[in-house]
């Protein structure tokens, strides 16, 4: 029993991790339909955020915080400037977006290199989030559960946005019919830019939170894009509720399936499960039915 | 200028054959004569990648399917191979299981590595495997439509799934992977002869494997994939399954992908997860994008170009090179889609249009505007 519910914490704390980092993607990729692979990076930038941050304000809990909102900019600003400079140009080419962005990723990769070096860093968990919390029988330790209220604040927070402000009712505008957006006053290149701050931004909290569970190196971001990748897939474009269920859904899978066998073969029945279910919807687990041919 | 270029389309397949005489002098004749066996080895290197690439240039470059996973089926092929020598070497020791188990501690063989043993098996292997993942994968995604960004999304998912599960098994290495293979078909690998025998190998499979494209895309199917990447919808009216198309040309990637990897193993002398990863399954793309995707020599010529340059670059400077790299993604995909061999065109039509004063329709949407329509009509 408490392996079971072990086993389902760790679902969904990877889950939550998954989310968060999945979030910012299933704005950029599912509202506009842009592949930016340099969002792992953005999520890297996150994490040095963090471990700059540290450096100044020596005290773990106050620098937390204020990493999540510094986290938010830089990775938003970072994104701003990307949407600025190069996928504007792009937008009828999201294959090509692919590429350009993998470049972006490369260079941000190098560049972390040379800043910070090869080594791993790591950040100091603030006092209020060290050990554990007994749950029926299983052990969970404080930060897995801090990471998952974070994705569940940041969830709420931007189908908020998205659903009851103007620069939310911008965006849904933008992505439903961009040319009568425009009629209608919108300025759709604001708009794309701040979707990219907002989707970018995201990537930088996912960062800072990650810094909690490991040690940060110039390859991180990496290694969770391509699940996100597969979270928003799975999880039918444009959808922040199928991207929640498609993460959730994923991290617990993944911890199961793990339990039972090992990580690396996990991962690779994880894959079969993902073409499977794309056999029964093509088009993802959630998706808004259009007339479209495709 | 006007009549060479007329002769020159007048008879394609005489140039053709012309270009093939030449590559095959220059790869043949001039290049183990001029390089030392060190660069020759690293040329041969280079030729495997130039493999790979021709398959790409096939799928994404006139099929417009952005594979981004072709490491893995380069990786089925070269650890295939890299078994099979890892077998042989350890049956020429009266050993039971190869060296780097005995030191792991594995006294028995696991049952997958036992086919291998044998070297037919083991060809058979690499030919067919990859291409039946490959089907595998492109019935599962093609057939149910799923395309573009997913579809680039998931062979890229397949390759980070496939190079966790080897740096996760042991019985094959683990994160370091195969090495120190001793033969090559009975052929010992430190004679500098045989080795230059495995350039050759790598030549003549590159021409083979060129002039197979060639033929695949003046076919009626290579007139087919074009349409299918073009207007998708419109093929599926005429009658066509555009999904059977497709899978044909992933396959053939796929197949070449395997020689390839089978290739690389003897002549670098090691296979790991790094080799076949997501990094360098994307890296593969670079130098199809970089030398013309749609073209037949283009991928070709990148990939070489582009592996030559990392190589001669990553020893002067080893940080500069992933940053140069990064920047060729960005300016390349970015601003020149067509790669280097669409420079030329781009540039006449500018100087066309000037001296012409004539406004010549632009498509809009058109994504690789450098097919040439005469290209289209000849092989009716």
């Amino acid at each position: 029993m408490d392996v079971l519910v072990g086993q389902l914490f760790t679902g969904l704390s990877l889950g939550s991790i998954l989310l968060l980092a999945a979030l910012g993607l299933s704005l950029t990729f599912g509202q506009m339909g842009v592949i930016n692979m340099a969002h792992g990076e953005f999520i890297m930038a996150g994490c040095y955020t963090t471990y700059v941050v540290q450096k100044v304000i020596s005290s773990a809990g106050v620098s937390l915080v204020v990493s999540l909102l510094i986290g938010f900019l830089v990775g938003g600003l970072l994104g701003a400037a990307l949407e600025m400079g190069l996928i504007r140009w792009m937008y009828d080419r999201p294959l090509d977006t692919l590429l350009v962005t993998f470049g972006v990723g490369l260079v941000l990769q190098q560049a972390a290199r040379d800043i910070f070096g090869a080594p791993a860093k790591n950040v100091l968990a603030p006092e209020w989030l060290s050990g554990g919390v007994t749950i029926m029988g299983a052990v969970v330790p404080k930060t897995r559960i801090f990471i998952l209220v974070l994705a569940v604040v940041a969830v709420t927070t931007l189908a908020t946005v998205l659903k009851t402000t103007p620069l939310g009712r911008r965006i849904r505008a933008v992505v439903q019919n961009r040319g009568l957006a425009e009629t209608s006053g919108v300025s759709s290149r604001l708009t794309d830019i701040s979707t990219f701050f907002i989707g970018s931004g995201l990537a930088g909290v996912a960062g800072v939170a990650l810094t909690l569970i490991g040690s940060t190196s110039p390859t991180i971001g990496q290694s969770y894009l391509i699940d996100a990748f597969l979270v928003v897939v799975i999880g039918g474009l444009g959808q922040i509720k199928g991207t929640v269920i498609a993460a959730f859904a994923l991290g617990l899978l993944n911890s199961y399936i793990e339990y039972s066998t090992t990580a690396s073969i996990a991962k690779v029945i994880v894959f079969v499960i993902i073409v499977i279910v794309l056999q029964v919807r093509p088009q993802g687990l959630f998706t808004v039915r259009t007339r479209s041919l495709a | 200028m006007t009549t060479l270029g007329q002769r020159w389309r007048a008879h394609p397949s005489v140039t053709a054959w012309g270009g093939f005489v030449v590559a095959a002098i220059l790869l043949f004749a001039v290049a183990p004569a001029a390089l030392s066996d060190f660069r020759l080895n690293l040329l041969a290197k280079f030729l495997c990648f130039a493999i790979v690439a021709a398959g790409i240039g096939l799928a994404w470059g006139r099929g417009g399917m952005l594979t981004l996973g072709q490491g893995v089926f380069f990786g089925i092929g070269a650890y295939i191979m890299a078994m099979h020598m890892q077998m042989a070497d350890a049956a020429r020791l009266h050993n039971d299981v190869p060296e780097f188990m005995e030191i792991a501690g594995i006294r028995e063989l696991p049952a997958f590595w036992r086919p291998f043993a044998s070297g037919p098996v083991a060809l058979i292997g690499i030919l067919v495997l990859p291409a039946l993942v490959a089907a595998a994968l492109g019935y599962g995604v093609f057939k149910r439509r799923v395309k573009g960004t997913y579809f680039a999304i998931l062979s890229q998912a397949l390759a980070a799934a496939l190079a966790i599960l080897l740096t996760g098994q042991q019985k094959i290495g683990g994160f370091t992977g195969l090495s120190d293979f001793r033969a090559f078909f009975g052929f010992k690998l430190s004679d500098p002869v045989n080795r230059q025998m495995l350039f050759f190998i790598a030549a003549g499979t590159l021409l083979l494997v060129v002039a197979a494209v060639r033929q695949l895309m003046r076919s009626r199917y290579g007139e087919l994939l074009v349409a299918v990447r073009d207007q998708e919808e419109r093929v599926r009216f005429l009658g066509y399954d555009p999904a059977n198309i497709k899978i044909v040309a992933y396959v053939v990637a796929a197949f070449f992908a395997g020689i390839a990897g089978a290739l690389f193993t003897p002549i670098v002398g090691i296979i790991s997860p790094a080799d076949i990863g997501v990094v360098p399954s994307i890296a593969f793309i670079i130098g199809v994008a970089i030398g013309g995707r749609t073209t037949l020599l283009g991928p070709v010529l990148g990939a070489v170009g582009v592996a030559w340059a990392q190589t001669a670059l990553s020893e002067e400077f080893p940080s500069s090179w992933t940053y140069l790299q990064g920047v060729l993604f960005i300016v390349v995909v970015g601003f020149i889609p067509a790669g280097l061999a669409g420079v030329w065109p781009m540039l006449k039509g500018v100087l066309d249009s000037r001296f012409r004063k004539t406004v010549e329709p632009v498509a809009v949407s058109e994504p690789l505007p450098e097919v040439r329509t005469e290209e289209k009509v000849e092989s009716r």
